[in-house]
């Protein structure tokens, strides 16, 4: 039966853009959410104030570079950097399921503390549920946050001109991969650690720059195709991605080949993009590569391609060669053939 | 459950590995740990029973069908060269043993 | 990537692209039979470097575009009872039975797993002794030898919570099938390299000599298909049609005669049901008498279990290479990724959703070479 929820209406892919924009956000129609961007950004006595919310469902709750404390941490960080906002208030929600071992969270919630005080901000409301055993997988994590957005900062897809860079800030496909290893049944023993990360400081050294961002989207589900899909087709825009400048280490690469799975599309969670005028490319090359969380930062490709209409992604292969970047349907899989 | 790893179909997705270490069992289940660019998979080396420490395999859902030829893989890339330098009719049609 | 990037240079492909220019004197149509070439063609946009003098053509490659409905269905029942853990390939999941898939029967509380290699399969039988455990076992020559190997030890374990649904199929039936119909307009095939790998070429040159079509045997990257279509254009050219073998580097011309010997202790020929194409004698595998205990469609009782596949669905001429994606009425608009009507389209390896991946801008009629 179509009719019921499944598990690719959850991975990031056009099944999810159809739940969201056939019975979502159709029931919510404002100009803020319309904008369709990582976080919202809403006027509070005179201040421009980000506010956005995600939740974390991720199996195994410990992985290589992180847990899902860390992962929760940092994700609404992210979002409410991607806004050009500065963090300052976190919540957290903890859905429990009855048997998770005592150690476990106490081990989550310290992550979680040492990811908001190395950020500097301050989780001040939260809630806390237990759900019996069978039903919530261990631990499923909301987390809710409140930024500032800088006065002359105004950063998002409606910002996007034609000729705009797009640089990204290190190699790809870290998270996913490091989450696929652990999978029973499709196990295998690799170097890779998630790249989980805080980017708000890295927005914030690209602020104080003084670089004027026209826009930036993290790219986590559905990975970097993902984010340049969705950011074209809300943008009107289309954009140019040379697939040999994106840097994937060689353990993601093995590890993509054997499982047949394409990089473009793996998760990430401490990589973003940032769409420049050509002018600004430099300065933002510059203070990307000044903070650890952009030391790998490098140009991938342009916005606004004359000879194509609004939307679309086209990606020049290694070879030279040219093919439309489609958004997969449900979630990927891992295949034989 | 977090599967949003991005991907497409290949008919019979065999990737080639170099084998780092074998555990020797009984001829079916001699299995090798087999890096694919770092990334360890064990695979099942009961096919390729001439395979050993330091040849590349090509894997296919666990299983090595068969241990990659260094001269033939060199002499393909070679075969290019050729016809890059050389003149356009007839240097790729050299006999080749079937 | 060792034997991987050095098959991906921008140079070679361009050398080999502006070879294949030179030799061509005039039109030929060229089939690749597998999907993971097919996908490499489209990923790599391999087409677009071609003189418009070359058409290829996207064969029956892929498990998931050949499985019959039949036993899709049967999959469908056998995942749904609650005594079962059904193990698959990802490929699978998403292709549509008769009225829903195998995504489906899990949202609905089936125990359906994704497995890596077939012996994954095995240790789930050992770690679940009260479930029934089946493995779905599609996939080409190429896969067989894995799925024997997993049968074979299944038995030497003594392990009875084990099945396997049998959906194996073989592609010199296929080759001549598609070279004996009416209106067939291939001229040269690019074998499945790594189909060659475990079986060898030796089982090609009849088909090269009956049809007097070249065959050579490709590998996967873009470099690889493109010396297979050098040879092909230099054969064609020459009036020449013998087996070549382009993917020296991993295959032998006898294949691996350990992994045939161990398909042919555990499985017999047996005809096979073609999605789009209909039943072919001797083109799919069954198990032998000795394993006929875990043959899962015996055990479940589903041989009466038979459908009928959409008419208006032309993906068996597709598959057959007599009809182009973007020919189909249907293509992009009622038949997509999402509502996928023929396999060709359910699979990202098929030619129509291949097609629609990459090519979807192509105006409908406009040959499909030429840059995107």
């Amino acid at each position: 039966p179509k009719d019921t929820v499944l598990l690719g209406h959850g991975g990031g892919g056009r099944l999810m853009q159809q739940l969201l924009e056939g019975l979502i956000l159709p029931a919510f129609r404002n100009p803020a959410l319309d904008r369709r961007h990582d976080g919202a950004v809403v006027e509070f006595g005179g201040e421009r104030v980000a506010f956005t919310t995600d939740s974390y469902v991720v199996h195994p709750l410990f992985f290589p570079g992180g847990d899902i404390g860390r992962l929760a941490v940092h994700g609404t960080l992210n979002d409410l950097a991607m806004c050009g906002a500065k963090p300052r208030y976190l919540s957290a929600g903890l859905i429990i399921e009855e048997g998770l071992p005592m150690a476990d969270l106490g081990r989550i919630v310290e992550s979680m503390r040492q990811a908001a005080a190395a950020a500097g901000v301050s989780l001040v409301t939260g809630d806390t549920k237990v759900v019996d055993r069978g039903k919530g997988d261990g631990l499923f994590i909301n987390t809710a946050g409140l930024g500032v957005v800088p006065p002359g900062v105004d950063v998002g897809p409606d910002r996007l001109r034609a000729g705009d860079v797009i640089i990204l800030n290190g190699d790809i496909g870290r998270h996913g991969m490091a989450i696929m290893a652990q999978r029973e049944g499709l196990a295998f023993e690799s170097t890779i650690v998630s790249d989980t990360a805080d980017l708000s400081g890295l927005v914030a050294a690209t602020v104080a720059a003084g670089v004027d961002m026209h826009c930036l989207r993290d790219c986590t589900r559905g990975g970097l195709g993902a984010s340049l899909i969705e950011l074209a087709e809300t943008a009107g825009l289309h954009i140019r991605l040379r697939e040999a400048a994106v840097p994937v280490v060689e353990p993601v690469r093995g590890a993509c080949e054997i499982l047949g799975l394409d990089p473009l599309y793996v998760a990430n969670e401490g990589r973003c993009v940032l769409m420049v005028p050509p002018h600004e490319v430099a300065p933002a090359l510059a203070a990307w590569r000044a903070h650890p969380e952009g030391r790998g930062a490098c140009v991938i490709g342009e916005v606004g391609d004359p000879r194509r209409g609004g939307g679309g992604v086209t990606v020049e292969s290694q070879i030279g060669t040219e093919r439309l970047l489609d958004l997969f349907s449900g979630e990927q899989l891992p295949r034989i053939c | 459950m977090d599967w949003t790893v991005g991907g497409d179909g290949v008919m019979c997705l065999a990737v080639p590995g170099r084998i780092e270490s074998i555990r020797e069992g009984g001829l079916l289940d001699r299995v090798g740990r087999v890096s694919f660019g770092g990334s360890i998979r064990d695979v099942n080396l009961a096919f390729v029973p001439e395979a050993c420490v330091g040849h590349y395999v090509i894997v296919h859902v666990g299983f090595a069908l068969s241990v990659v030829d260094e001269d033939e893989a060199r002499r393909t890339l070679e075969d290019i060269r050729l016809i890059e330098s050389g003149p356009a009719q007839t240097d790729d049609t050299r006999p080749r043993p079937l | 990537m060792k034997h991987i990037d050095e098959y991906r240079g921008r140079e070679q492909a361009r050398t080999l692209a502006a070879a294949i220019a030179r030799h061509v004197t005039r039109p030929w149509t060229i089939m690749e039979v597998c999907g993971g070439q097919t996908h490499a063609i489209v990923r790599f946009g391999i087409d677009s470097m071609l003189p418009p003098a070359i058409t290829l053509l996207h064969g029956p490659g892929c498990p998931v575009c050949v499985t019959s409905l039949d036993l899709i269905d049967k999959a469908i029942a056998i995942a749904s009872r609650a005594d079962v853990i059904f193990c698959s390939f990802g490929d699978m999941l998403r292709v549509p039975g008769s009225c829903q898939d195998l995504l489906s029967v899990k949202a609905a509380g089936g125990d359906v797993r994704i497995l890596y290699s077939p012996m994954d399969a095995l240790q789930v039988a050992r770690d679940n002794p009260h479930k029934q455990v089946v493995m779905f076992a599609v996939g080409f020559e190429t896969t067989a030898p894995a799925t024997a190997m997993a049968i074979h030890q299944a038995r030497t374990q003594g392990l009875t919570n084990f099945y396997v649904l049998v959906a194996h199929v073989l592609v010199p039936p296929a080759i001549a099938t598609i070279l004996g119909a009416p209106g067939n307009r291939v001229q040269a095939f690019l074998a499945a390299g790594h189909v060659c790998a475990v079986m060898g070429y030796s089982e090609y040159e009849p088909l090269a000599r009956q049809f007097k079509v070249p065959i050579v045997v490709t590998g996967f990257e873009p470099v690889d298909i493109l010396q297979g279509i050098l040879r092909c254009v230099i054969q064609l050219e020459a009036g020449r049609a013998v087996v070549e073998n382009a993917y020296a580097r991993a295959v032998r011309r006898d294949g691996n005669t350990g992994a045939q010997t161990l398909m042919r202790d555990v499985f017999h020929v047996v005809p096979r049901q073609w999605r789009g194409v209909g039943s072919i004698a001797s083109s799919g595998l069954g198990l032998t008498p000795a394993y006929a205990r875990m043959d899962a469609e015996r055990h479940f009782g589903l041989s009466a279990i038979s459908a009928a596949e959409p008419s208006a669905c032309i993906s068996g001429l597709i598959l057959q290479g007599q009809k182009k994606p973007h020919e189909c009425p249907a293509f992009g608009k009622a038949c997509t990724p999402e509502h996928p009507w023929g396999a060709t389209m359910v699979s990202a390896e098929g030619a129509c959703a291949a097609y629609y991946r990459y090519r979807r801008t192509e105006p409908v009629g406009a040959g499909a070479e030429g840059p995107a």
